[in-house]
């Protein structure tokens, strides 16, 4: 085994390890921080591949999301310190589903790559990457980046009531809020 | 020279750097500070001008109890001084002082910087929740708003200068860099300086701690020397953002005699942005929420935006 090697088999571990603890754990905020440390070590198998450009991406978009998600996980709950049973789900269904689904796809992959050796490619520089994605894969890199950008545009649009479609209900509260204001400041202004 | 002496000569290097130039920066800050103040701060510790200062406060936060909440997370807490310092240490090692002189020089550093950064807003969050108080928790949740957002901007403006560089390295850019970029690259710069400023949570920028409604934000329940972890990350924060921001956007080492100056150039650049800084803490009062996420999202991002497209449109006529 060389070093490599090693490093593989001990970062996939973490990964693991990492990622079952986020399943598992009873503390809500916990299990997200134990996502970082997973995302963190897949990123570094990536470095161990030769694949920096990959890794240092994986942390600086993983990270910001999973900020983002302990955000929602503080806001929507009580996201008290400690364990909170209340949360929990009967893991059975998740543990069918997830373990057939990961079982399944690495016995195909073993399968699959049984006896091929394949030379191992050549690192990926960000130069490489870059010619690759402006080059040969320039048109699904753009029917993706417009798919991002009109999911973008949907989510501001589905969150701010103001700019989006209205429904009668949602005008009329509008309308009720509008009024209340006005009575708010006329009362004032006589006040004054 | 053999491997391992190498090696250690990097990371002693490294280790030098990264504790004493944040010390150098905070008595700076003290002397600064007071003379534009109108007052003299701490002179007595040691002889000259109270330089010993520092020491004196470091010896105060060893000797401090290690006080950790009854209804804290014990783990997260302990974890989070740590988490919030690492990130700088790794940056440190890959800014270049001089021609060839850099601890780690890699081909894609600058992504390898911006991501490790963005990891600070980690600590942050883990502090504010795992301290079982309320300021603690509002704070981090400022903290993290500022962070997320003021991340956009920094990314977007060291993007304009790696394609005028055409390189992801920081040597590279360095070497790259021609005097006329500091008219060409100016608003990815200024827009870089801010962002970084917001990214360290300095005043104006310092909503997540804002001592006057949130005791000490996300910092509140810390005390000796985790406490003086924060705030060393902060000082190293503080020489982070001077060296990317000269290293970027200021030539680094280009100055007269720079094959065997260029090293005091840097450290000479770095010195004067770090001043900036301490001056503007001086100078300006806290910015309040709102105020401070429009400057962002309304200001900072378009205006890195346009300087996107300006970088483009120059490169693809020259």
């Amino acid at each position: 085994m060389t070093v490599a090697d090693v490093l593989l088999l001990a970062l996939g571990a973490v990964a693991v390890g990492a990622g079952f603890l986020v399943v598992t754990s009873a503390h809500l905020v916990r299990s997200g921080l134990y996502l970082v440390v997973s995302l963190g070590a897949i990123a570094g198998l990536y470095l161990v591949l030769g694949a920096e450009l990959v890794a240092w991406v994986q942390i600086l978009v993983y990270v910001g999301a999973v900020v983002v998600l302990l955000l929602f996980a503080v806001m929507l709950t009580r996201a008290p310190i400690g364990p909170s049973p209340d949360l929990d789900r009967p893991a059975v269904p998740a543990v069918l589903v997830g373990g057939g689904a990961g079982l399944g796809l690495a016995a195909l992959f073993a399968d699959a790559f049984r006896w091929v050796r394949y030379p191992a490619p050549e690192p990926g520089t960000a130069e490489r990457v870059g010619e690759q994605i402006f080059g040969a894969w320039v048109l699904p890199f753009e029917v993706l980046s417009i798919l991002l950008l009109s999911a973008l545009v949907g989510a501001i649009v589905l969150s701010r009531p103001d700019i989006g479609a209205r429904t009668p209900a949602v005008a009329e509260e509008h309308e009720a809020v509008a009024e209340q204001n006005k009575a708010v400041a006329e009362e004032h202004g006589q006040e004054v | 020279m053999p491997l391992w002496l190498d090696l250690l000569i990097r990371v002693a290097a490294v280790l030098a750097g990264f504790l004493v130039l944040p010390l150098v920066v905070g008595q700076a800050e003290h002397k600064v500070m007071a003379h534009m103040q109108g007052r003299v701060g701490p002179m007595y510790a040691g002889a000259f001008h109270g330089w010993a200062q520092l020491i004196a406060d470091g010896v105060k936060f060893v000797q401090k109890e290690d006080i950790t909440p009854h209804d804290a997370d014990r783990t997260v807490f302990r974890l989070a001084p740590i988490v919030a310092l690492f990130p700088y240490l790794v940056v440190v090692m890959t800014i270049p002082i001089g021609p060839g002189l850099v601890a780690q020089s890699l081909d894609i550093g600058l992504f390898l910087v911006l991501a490790v950064l963005g990891i600070g807003v980690v600590a942050v969050l883990m502090s504010a929740w795992a301290s079982a108080n309320k300021y603690s928790l509002l704070g981090g949740v400022r903290g993290a708003a500022q962070l997320l957002g003021y991340e956009l901007p920094l990314v977007l403006a060291a993007a304009s200068v790696a394609m005028a560089a055409g390189t992801l390295s920081l040597p590279g850019i360095v070497e790259a860099w021609q005097p006329w970029w500091l008219i060409w690259q100016a608003p990815a710069g200024l827009v870089f300086f801010i962002a970084g400023l917001a990214e360290i949570r300095r005043p104006p920028f310092d909503m997540p701690i804002a001592d006057s409604e949130l005791v000490f934000g996300y910092m509140t329940e810390y005390t000796g020397l985790r406490f003086a972890f924060f705030l060393l990350a902060e000082y190293v924060g503080i020489v982070v953002i001077a060296a990317l921001t000269t290293v970027l956007f200021l030539g680094g080492w280009h100055g007269p005699m720079e094959d065997q100056l260029g090293w005091l150039w840097t450290l000479l650049k770095i010195g004067a942005l770090s001043f900036v800084i301490i001056w503007l803490r001086v100078t300006f009062p806290r910015m309040r929420e709102d105020q401070l996420q429009r400057l962002c999202w309304l200001v900072l991002v378009p205006v890195a935006l346009a300087q996107l497209v300006l970088t483009v449109a120059v490169k693809a006529l020259t």
